[in-house]
């Protein structure tokens, strides 16, 4: 788009980041060869560029001055980041960096300037130095001929700065492990992660993973930058090594259990799931994993067997109600829910049963109890629901129990649209007995009102309810009945 | 009337006299603002509504302008030349009293003018692919039209899926995602199997990542396509909120502990800065703040610093990890509520049908141009019914003026209020509406009960109980976000779960939703969101330990390691210190409320606005020492050197205080910082990476699908 722009591609093709394997045997070599062709390249460059200084100023004039294009060019330059553009007479910086051309635009002297650290803050007035003073000075520095040398002279910390800014720079005189190294801690001290990775980047394909590996460990910050970037390129072998070398098994036993998500066919999710129970995770995770295994397993039966009974049409309950979506994947407890629903009565051998699958995953009473009073509720099944909750005691005497509030079962079961007749049993069941009177008012279980404000031996209350209810209803003769029941001892 | 023009050529050389400027442009006359760059055209715009210059147009350089390379020249060589030449009377004019907040509506042209510019990078007619989540911010700023008339022909999302385009050229606009850069990958590479040729843009916003030109070169396409940045990086969303709308900030920060954001932040701040600064106060805390501080300061001192009378004085960073009780609250306040169920998008929201009581679905801007919201946004839920049935009635009223009037009041009612009536109108029944739709989801789910244990938490009462409501939650499978923000409620103000609890319900949990949640729990841990009690170690002497090693320096990659340690939230006595959670006995009267509490019922003050209000009141951090420690350190503030401007001046900035949320930030901690601006007389102006809730906060945090 810009002219100059193939003399860039170049550069960057032929020296940044070449793919490169580990398994390179003369990796050196062709990294010298590399090196040594990207300095070439450079170096024409820089001298191509030199010569075209003043043309290319023209060509900035190139586009019709007044097109949008133009002024916006400027806009975008500034907005950038007003300092990098000194030289923003030069558009090609804005696409992809290129090498200097006029010094003045890089600011050197900002560079050799004492940088502040981390933690030190500079006041404003300190950090406003002088401005015309500080970027024209470099211009005195630098004459035109030492460009040549610029490459190699980069500090590290001029490289991470220039990175920072988008202009160009050049990793591959960073070749000893101390350099790499000064150079990815000062990446980490610019606090820049985009920069961080880069240079991660550059050591990945320059370094054996060991090395790094071993060199990442006592660097956090990169580290977690190296980890997030291999996450995010899909790089899972490398990064399960990385976890092993660090010890870190229980990450990496979650890292490989996570691809089970990517496994599309249940099958082979199930194969890959059971492959995963080998992994060291923490113990506790471990049962859970193991716990998906076999519901998956589980589910894969269930689901071939259903949909069979299902088309050929054999149950009345398929036929009823039909299903909405296969089972697989499914949470346990939706499982279980949906074993309450198909196969309640099943015997306990069938991996189906809701008691099986209670026992297999360990389900809590209360957890069986909310399932599968859900779902028999949802099939209006009433008597099962009652026995859900009914004991027998040594006597034989039945009453009724649960692990949860009453008052949670009510609404449950109201929930589910359950009729007054049986709601009210329920209602009824509730200890608290103010709290009882607000289920049944809620739910209008006038019954359990009048019988409550009866036993309370509550007149006062009872002639209020009195005129709530319709006249020519069984309620209002109830309390007729009652209010007028002389043996009765009144409180109030 | 001579016009008095400054000319400001930032970056390239200071200040130049405008009249010097016209004589090296042929055909340019003078009452033409010529500018040669935004950040200029900011400058003069703002100095000329300052000087209530009105017969300045600025645009953008009309006249042809022949000899560029003399005109480069000369500008170089006025290089520290400080001219402005002054005529007219109005060159400081009156200016009022009251803080006003800064026009940010420049911003946006900023951002539209820069994308026209990179669009003309790409001549020729060109579809352009835009990225899901760019789209809202893209519309705030630009509409179709815009598009259209720079030879944009279609456009298309970005849905990872081969594309239809029968286009010549190709234009992307994403964020510098690597999963989109793949698949810009994939359509380049499909293309060059079927021997199609193409030209290919990518437009990365806010900026572009070594990563993804990486992945460009790898893929053996780098070249084939060309790359820009759009540096697209705030975006206001009202008069008072500025986002980045980047909420994978968030995770990519605080969860995977990648900095790829902080120049982002610094670059956002060095923006505000010099359009609407100088700042001359930073205040701050939080390791990101502090970071995002330093790369703004040396981007600052990368550029150039111009003299120009400050709009913002204060500023106020904080990283979200400070506080992550308050986001994961449910939100009470207008604003708020209606984000955590309706989720308002970019500061625009669409209400179902049921809201609107027709059909379909209408999108509705919510910001402080919609009079009847601005009015309620800040109140509480329980106020606003109330508010809403007055002003019905009152409109009621205005529309009976009617009868009874002649024909000529008749006429003049109908051209000067009935729109406005119609207008109101309109907006009452959306919100009365909005307001109706929110009650019944909320008895639904039994809100009080579920507010009552909340409360509880924060006010560390009746644990148990709490504990047994979440469990019920979990077991009946009710929505599994809200699920996991009271574990995760649970665990931030008790510091962890006893480990019993933990496992217990971490079972229950994964049973319920589906056990690929153990990586949510994972995730969750790392973070610090939901952790188990560390047996044996007593709270002091994790953190003196903790604490040591923050406060040296050389430990740095040791504070590192052990941040996850240090990641205990301390919130029973952080409580306590700060007197967050006001004794429950009081009434609390919403209607009139006393504290910032309000947003939460006057169960809680938000931590976050809190640390602000005592920072802002001690101007500094002295005498919070204890705060600090307990929130793990990183709190800093620096004072500028005298800039130069009158005190007058000053005082006004100084009342207007940008508060930078690193992380996101929540309707109702907006709604907390107005108020306290209205109580003490500030002006605040939210910054935030984007706008969160806890329903955002935590879908982030899942890793449950492919």
């Amino acid at each position: 788009m810009i002219r100059g722009k193939p003399d860039e591609d170049d550069y960057w093709n032929n020296s940044k980041f070449k793919a490169f394997t580990f398994d390179d045997e003369d990796d050196d070599f062709t990294r010298l060869k590399e090196s040594k062709r990207a300095v070439n390249s450079i170096r024409s460059l820089v001298e191509e560029e030199d010569e075209e200084d003043d043309v290319e100023k023209v060509s900035w004039s190139g586009e019709p001055v007044g097109s949008i294009s133009w002024s916006v060019k400027e806009t975008e330059s500034s907005i950038r980041s007003t300092g990098e553009v000194r030289d923003q007479s030069f558009p090609k910086i804005h696409t992809a960096p290129s090498l200097p051309k006029n010094s003045s635009g890089y600011s050197l002297s900002s560079l050799f300037k004492g940088k502040a650290k981390t933690g030190s803050f500079q006041s404003f007035s300190e950090s406003f130095g002088d401005p015309s003073i500080r970027n024209y000075a470099p211009e005195l520095r630098k004459p035109k001929s030492e460009y040549k040398d610029y490459v190699s002279d980069w500090t590290p910390e001029e490289t991470v700065k220039r990175m920072q800014q988008g202009k160009v720079y050049s990793l591959e005189k960073f070749r000893s492990l101390q350099d790499k190294l000064l150079l990815l801690d000062e990446a980490v001290n610019a606090h820049d992660g985009n920069v961080i990775t880069a240079v991660l980047i550059y050591l990945k394909k320059s370094l054996s993973k060991e090395i790094l590996f071993r060199e990442l460990i006592t660097r956090e910050i990169a580290l977690r930058h190296y980890i997030h970037y291999l996450k995010e390129i899909g790089e899972q072998k490398l990064l399960v090594e990385l976890f092993k070398s660090m010890d870190r098994t229980e990450d990496m036993a979650l890292m490989q259990y996570r691809d089970h998500l990517n496994v599309r066919d249940e099958n082979k999710r199930r194969d890959f799931l059971k492959n995963c129970l080998s992994f060291p995770f923490s113990p506790d995770d471990a049962t859970h994993v193991q716990d998906h295994y076999t519901l998956l397993e589980r589910q894969i039966i269930i689901e071939a067997n259903d949909k069979q009974v299902e088309s050929s049409g054999q149950a009345d309950i398929f036929k009823k109600y039909p299903r909405k979506a296969s089972i697989l994947n499914m949470p346990i407890i939706t499982t279980l829910y949906y074993s309450c629903f198909y196969h309640y009565g099943e015997s306990d051998g069938t991996f189906s049963s809701p008691a099986n699958i209670r026992k297999t995953f360990r389900i809590s009473d209360k957890q069986f109890l909310l399932t599968c009073l859900g779902a028999r509720a949802k099939l209006k099944a009433w008597f099962d629901v009652d026995a859900l909750f009914t004991t027998k005691n040594w006597l034989g005497y039945t009453k009724k129990r649960s692990p949860i509030g009453f008052h949670r079962i009510v609404d449950i079961l109201q929930k589910n649209n359950a009729p007054v007749q049986v709601l009210q049993d329920y209602v009824n069941l509730v200890e608290d007995v103010e709290q009882k009177i607000s289920l049944a008012q809620k739910y209008k279980c006038h019954d359990v009102i009048i019988n409550t404000y009866r036993d309370l031996k509550d007149r006062q209350q009872l002639i209020v309810y009195r005129g709530k209810v319709e006249r020519s209803s069984s309620e209002y003769r109830k309390i007729e009945e009652i209010l007028s029941n002389s043996q009765l001892r009144w409180k109030n | 009337m001579r016009v008095l023009f400054k000319l400001v050529l930032l970056s390239q050389v200071g200040w130049q006299s405008f009249d010097h400027f016209m004589t090296a442009c042929h055909g340019a006359r003078p009452g033409v603002m010529v500018v040669f760059n935004l950040a200029a055209a900011v400058t003069m715009s703002a100095w000329c509504s300052e000087t209530e210059c009105v017969d300045c147009r600025l645009g953008l350089l009309s006249a042809p302008l022949m000899d560029l390379p003399q005109v480069t020249r000369e500008v170089n060589g006025w290089a520290g030349v400080s001219l402005c030449s002054t005529s007219g009377p109005m060159a400081h004019s009156v200016r009022r009293d009251a803080p006003e907040l800064p026009d940010f509506s420049l911003l946006k042209r900023l951002a539209r003018d820069q994308l026209i510019y990179l669009l003309e990078q790409l001549p020729g007619r060109k579809d352009l692919f835009i990225e899901a989540d760019l789209m809202s911010p893209l519309d705030r700023i630009a509409n179709v039209t815009t598009l259209k008339q720079h030879d944009v022909d279609k456009l298309y999302k970005v849905e990872h899926k081969p594309i239809v385009s029968t286009s010549d050229q190709l234009c992307f606009l994403i964020r510098p995602r690597i999963k989109t850069v793949k698949w810009i990958c994939d359509v380049v590479n499909a293309d060059k199997a079927f021997g199609r040729f193409r030209r290919y843009k990518i437009i990365f916003s806010p900026q572009k990542f070594y990563a993804c030109e990486n992945l460009l070169e790898e893929q053996g396409i780098f070249g084939d396509v060309t790359t820009d940045e759009w540096s697209f990086y705030l975006l206001p969303l009202d008069d008072d909120i500025i986002s980045l709308e980047l909420p994978e900030f968030f995770r990519d920060y605080f969860l995977e502990g990648d900095q790829r954001w902080v120049r982002t932040a610094g670059s956002a701040l060095h923006l505000l800065h010099s359009v609407y600064g100088p700042f001359s106060k930073v205040y701050g805390i939080g390791r990101c703040s502090k970071m995002a501080y330093e790369s703004w300061r040396e981007q600052v001192e990368e550029g150039e610093q111009r003299a120009r009378q400050a709009e913002i004085g204060n500023v106020f960073l904080i990283d979200r990890d400070v506080d992550l009780v308050t986001p994961l609250c449910s939100q009470v306040v207008y604003e708020g509520l209606v984000d955590d169920i309706f989720r308002i998008k970019c500061g625009c929201v669409e209400f179902c049908p049921d809201v609107t009581s027709s059909d379909k679905s209408i999108k509705v801007m919510l910001n402080s141009q919609d009079k009847v919201f601005n009015e309620i946004r800040n109140e509480h839920f329980s106020q606003v019914f109330g508010f809403l049935s007055q002003k019905a009635r009152n409109l009621q009223t205005a529309y009976d003026k009617r009868s009874g009037m002649d024909i000529k009041q008749m006429k003049t009612f109908v051209s000067e209020e009935l729109k406005g009536l119609k207008q109101e109108h309109r907006l009452l029944s959306l919100h009365i509406g909005a307001s109706e739709s929110m009650m019944k989801k909320k008895t639904k789910q039994d809100f009080q009960e579920l507010l009552k244990t909340e409360h509880s938490l924060l006010e560390g009462f009746e644990i148990r109980e709490c504990i047994s409501y979440i469990e019920e939650h979990i077991n009946r499978q009710v929505s599994m976000v809200e699920s996991m923000r009271l574990l995760c409620l649970l665990s931030l103000t008790e510091n962890g779960l006893l480990p019993k609890d933990y496992r217990s319900l971490k079972n229950q949990f994964l049973q319920s939703y589906g056990i690929e949640h153990l990586l949510t729990f994972s995730n969750l841990k790392q973070l610090g969101l939901l952790v188990e009690q560390q047996p044996g170690e007593t709270l002091t002497v994790m953190e003196s330990r903790v604490g040591k090693l923050v406060n040296d320096k050389t430990a740095g990659k040791l504070t590192d390691a052990f941040s996850s340690l240090a990641k205990k939230s301390n919130f029973r006595a952080l409580g306590r210190r700060l007197n967050l959670v006001p004794k429950s006995d009081e009434e609390y009267d919403l209607r009139v409320p006393r504290d910032m509490a309000y947003i939460f019922s006057g169960a809680y003050i938000p931590l976050s606005c809190k640390l602000i209000e005592q920072v802002l009141e001690r101007d500094g951090w002295t005498g919070l020492e204890e705060v600090t420690r307990m929130l793990n350190g990183h709190e800093f503030a620096v004072t500028a050197g005298s800039n130069g401007s009158d005190a007058r001046v000053k005082t006004d900035s100084q009342r207007i205080i940008l508060v930078m949320f690193l992380g996101g930030c929540t309707f109702s901690e907006i709604s907390a910082l107005r108020f306290l601006g209205r109580e003490k007389g500030l002006k605040f102006i939210v910054v935030t990476t984007a706008i969160t809730n806890s329903a955002r906060l935590l879908e982030s945090m899942l890793d449950n699908h492919a």
